[in-house]
């Protein structure tokens, strides 16, 4: 295995980055989440604005890696995914949107709020880490067609 | 709801955390596929898994320094059924918010724009049933 410090420290600041969006937009807050998803309460389009804004700003850099064929390092990369649309991946979404709704956290939320020492959320991570690993085990044994979860 | 200050500001930083990710090594920001992977000891190509983690962590500080309550809705169970079926979901529909919702639109992927208009749309109908219908 090779190292590149670049690599590892633009994965940091990479991280650092996306979860500092996640806090300074409030989306920690799963009363934020729930709000805009209470689309028969009090709606709050919140969630909305900074999905909207996150895509169009990381949009120009998908579609130059996608062009390139490479990251800017050149080391080759295929971002042209386009396998259709299974059942793995239909059943997978509406599942988790069950669990979504049911407390309004998903995973990068959940993470930063059980790190920051809530108990409730380290509960959910638990769970979440105990469901990751079942779906991947049935996953292994039984016929279940699904696309690469490494790279939706 | 935040800001709308706070609401784009927030939105540009993850485009900017997504779009630095892409451009130097060419892979996802989807914190369930980082997760499910790192569980099997897949760390990625030059661990780049591991470093992310720790940066997507670090702004825990923060809010364990506000330590602003809060509140779930519902108790432990509640949490426990929830977090089992965001782990199991995301990993056979292969990503979450972050993975399908951001990275994959913003890659113009069929696949996650239609993950993200079902989990959203499952997510809007769940919350219906639990605040209004009960």
């Amino acid at each position: 295995m090779t190292f590149s410090p670049r690599v590892l420290t633009n994965a940091l600041l990479a991280g650092l980055l996306f979860g500092s969006g996640l806090v300074v937009s409030g989306m920690t807050d799963p009363q934020n989440v729930l709000a805009f998803l209470d689309v028969a309460g009090d709606w709050q389009p919140g969630l909305a604005i900074v999905m909207g804004t996150a895509i169009a700003v990381a949009a120009p850099a998908f579609a130059i890696v996608r062009r390139r064929g490479a990251a800017l390092n050149d080391a080759p990369v295929t971002l042209a995914n386009r396998a259709p649309v299974d059942r793995a991946l239909l059943a997978g979404a509406a599942i988790f949107g069950i669990g979504w709704g049911m407390v309004g956290i998903c995973p990068g939320p959940g993470l930063i709020l059980a790190a920051s020492g809530n108990a409730g959320a380290m509960v959910f991570v638990g769970a979440l880490i105990a469901g990751s690993a079942l779906a991947a085990f049935l996953q292994q044994r039984l016929p279940i067609t699904t696309g690469d979860y490494k790279s939706p | 709801m935040a800001a709308i200050a706070n609401l784009v500001a927030g939105g540009a930083l993850i485009g900017s955390g997504a779009a630095l990710l892409v451009l130097s090594s060419g892979r996802i920001a989807g914190v369930s596929g980082v997760v499910g992977n790192l569980l099997e000891g897949d760390v990625g190509p030059q661990c780049w898994r591991i470093p992310f983690l720790v940066g997507l962590l670090i702004p825990a500080i923060y809010l364990a320094a506000l330590a602003a309550p809060v509140t779930h809705a519902g108790g432990v169970w509640w949490l426990a059924a929830a977090g089992l079926l965001v782990g199991f979901g995301t990993r056979l529909g292969s990503g979450c918010t972050s993975g399908h919702g951001v990275c994959g639109i913003a890659n113009f992927s069929r696949r996650s724009l239609v993950a993200t208009l079902v989990f959203m749309t499952v997510a809007m109908l769940t919350v219906f049933v639990v605040r209004h219908l009960s």
